[in-house]
């Protein structure tokens, strides 16, 4: 079978698999996500002709939420979040650093593929900022310091 | 030896996971036998990661553990606290929605109910579902997410509603900076918002509930599964909740990032699978909520009041409080801010007694500058506003609101233009664009800003005008109360917005 049509057989199941659910878009977005890392393309029309929708409707919504990527992101993404609370003890300072550190705006990811940078608004640790998510791991109390060993860690 | 360290996500990321690590290691040293339980967060923030111990006397506290310092836990030691009890920031609360949060082990049913859990809703079972409501709005519960609209007349609307199926949609999307309440219960006592979803669902006459979490929150989703599925076993979810001939189940979904599908519509729209748009109103949610049925859409911590209403009594609630605002409210003191943390409260404390002595003052230890009060929309009060006590009607008189009682504490070194201009960028990454007001005044506002950031006073009115205009016309919070956080950071510290153009003439 080709990449192309094993990816339209995974994304087959997960669509059959979220069938029964009321408003089962999102949770196969996500599950898609799970799977690939990304939205393959290849996926939207599977999705949008079981669902009974169109491909531009299903697209709009991919678009729509920060969550879902179109192409895959670096080996390693980190998080820093940018809200107020975090502000208020240095998150600025830290996110500087990390992109000066990684030479990477918002959204980059390094040269070598290894470490995508994002901005998140809020990751609920607001009495111990400034806070990070690395891989889905969360950290508080990031300093330069912090953000190096990080860094260094996932490189 | 029982030992309690929380899976708290604040006390994760702060080295929870790695205390236990050693903790055992340590144990195992010693050859003594310990028990380790996962509980949630008691709040003291600044502690974590609070290890607790049960001895004869009760739970002896130790904090900040560092791995390093695993000895003392069986030795004692600088970090050892006394009795967890006796901690002041504890002893001052009333803790009526966070009653079990930290106490038990958030999975365990069987503790729970060892706390009175499911009192409230076993009582609820006995009642019509008029009953209910009626104790609900009689309790003077209201929105806790932010909007504070009263909890019971909404469910009157759903409950009179005529509907094939109606709807409990917990709106878990707790997006707003310096907030945290909603992730402490789901990571903590994921069991009291499950029962006070079921209590919800049969007042109304809804079978199916939503939790809508955020994707920010993985610890949440993580123990909030779990929960639902403990409860679907041990019959407190099902085709017959607590062995009744009343049926009540819950699904999690997970939401995608995006700061808008806090506003109820919008999360409903991302429910359905559409884009999170806000929808306009009318029609309610109450009315043509999730795929256009009655809908109960209520934040999680005033679902998770419900039981203790239920189980004590509407008068108990209503007891607490002052004026139209009832019962306790669980500050969560963030930020620039010494000992931070969630601390539940009767309404009516004020900010400097929050801040200042709750709160400890800055942890830089400079002087406070401002605290925004209610996320990134709500506004930021100066210090000669500290003395307003916390109640929904004291805030808007000063044209700020409680929101869902976030605090965020900054020093002297804050610079309020670049906070406005925050304010504004954030309306315009957030927006849902379906409305021009925000859409497009979010994008002008920072223009605005950066010309008065250029030492063109001549922009000031102009941003106030705009501001006037989303406020009006904007179709949601978001749009609508931008304007809040932009026109207060001007009001109160004019000298940040002069003294940026008096730089740029020099």
């Amino acid at each position: 079978m080709s990449d192309q049509s094993v990816t339209v057989a995974r994304v087959q199941e997960i669509v059959a698999a979220h069938q029964g659910l009321e408003g089962p878009l999102l949770p196969i977005l996500h599950a898609v996500q799970a799977a690939f890392g990304h939205v393959p393309e290849a996926a939207v029309p599977v999705i949008a002709e079981a669902l009974n929708l169109g491909r531009a409707e299903v697209h709009g919504v991919m678009s729509f939420y920060h969550d879902f990527r179109e192409a895959p992101a670096g080996r390693h993404v980190v998080k820093l979040c940018r809200a107020e609370s975090c502000q208020s003890v240095g998150a600025d300072r830290v996110a500087a650093h990390a992109q000066a550190r990684l030479g990477v705006d918002w959204h980059g990811t390094t040269a070598d593929g290894a470490v995508t940078l994002e901005p998140v608004f809020c990751l609920g640790l607001c009495a111990c900022g400034p806070a990070a998510m690395v891989d889905g791991r969360l950290i508080g109390r990031v300093d330069e310091a912090r953000l190096d060993a990080i860094v260094a860690e996932v490189r | 030896m029982k030992i309690y360290v929380p899976r708290d996500a604040a006390a994760r990321a702060l080295g929870a996971d790695a205390v236990v690590a050693a903790l055992r290691a340590e144990a195992g040293r010693r050859g003594v036998d310990v028990t380790i339980i996962r509980n949630g967060s008691r709040g003291m923030v600044w502690l974590e990661p609070l290890v607790e111990v049960e001895t004869a006397q009760g739970r002896v506290a130790f904090g900040p553990m560092v791995p390093e310092a695993v000895a003392q836990i069986f030795d004692g030691g600088a970090l050892s606290l006394g009795l967890t009890d006796e901690l002041p920031w504890l002893k001052g609360q009333t803790r009526l929605t966070f009653a079990r949060c930290g106490l038990i082990d958030p999975l365990s049913l069987a503790d729970y109910r060892a706390h009175g859990g499911l009192e409230g809703l076993s009582r609820a079972l006995t009642l019509p579902g008029a009953e209910i409501v009626r104790e609900v709005t009689e309790s003077g519960l209201r929105g806790r997410g932010g909007a504070g609209f009263p909890t019971g007349i909404k469910w009157k609307t759903v409950h009179d509603a005529a509907g094939p199926q109606k709807y409990i949609v917990c709106n878990a999307d707790e997006g707003d900076s310096g907030t945290f309440a909603d992730r402490m219960i789901m990571e903590g006592d994921p069991f009291v918002l499950i029962e006070g979803m079921a209590i919800a669902g049969l007042a109304v006459g809804a079978t199916k509930g939503f939790v809508y979490i955020r994707s920010e929150y993985p610890d949440a989703i993580e123990v909030m599964t779990a929960a639902v599925e403990v409860a679907r076993a041990e019959g407190v979810l099902g085709a017959s909740v607590l062995g009744s001939d009343r049926g009540f189940d819950i699904e999690i979904r997970v939401g995608a990032g995006a700061y808008v599908c806090g506003e109820e519509t919008s999360l409903l729209n991302s429910l359905e699978g559409k884009r999170g748009v806000v929808r306009a109103k009318p029609p309610l949610p109450a009315l043509q909520g999730f795929m256009g049925r009655p809908t109960v859409v209520n934040n999680v911590i005033s679902l998770a009041s419900v039981p203790v209403i239920l189980a004590r009594g509407a008068a108990y609630y209503a007891g607490f409080g002052l004026g139209r605002s009832r019962g306790t409210i669980p500050l969560q003191i963030a930020g620039n801010v010494k000992q931070g943390g969630l601390y539940e409260v009767a309404f009516g404390l004020t900010l400097r007694q929050i801040v200042e002595e709750i709160g400890g003052g800055t942890a830089s230890g400079r002087p406070v500058k401002a605290v925004q009060v209610g996320g990134p929309l709500g506004a930021y009060l100066a210090p000669h506003q500290f003395d307003i006590p916390f109640g929904y009607e004291e805030y808007s008189g000063q044209s700020a609101l409680i929101g869902h009682a976030g605090l965020t504490v900054f020093d002297d070194s804050a610079d309020m233009l670049k906070l406005a201009r925050f304010a504004m960028e954030f309306c315009a990454i957030e927006s849902c664009g379906k409305c021009t007001p925000c859409r497009i005044g979010a994008v002008r506002g920072v223009e605005t800003l950066d010309r008065i950031g250029r030492g063109d006073s001549a922009a000031i009115p102009l941003l106030t005008d705009l501001c006037e205009t989303m406020k009006s016309g904007s179709l949601c919070a978001l749009g609508g109360f931008t304007p809040y956080p932009v026109m207060s950071a001007l009001t109160h510290f004019p000298d940040d917005f002069a003294a940026q153009a008096k730089e740029a003439a020099e």
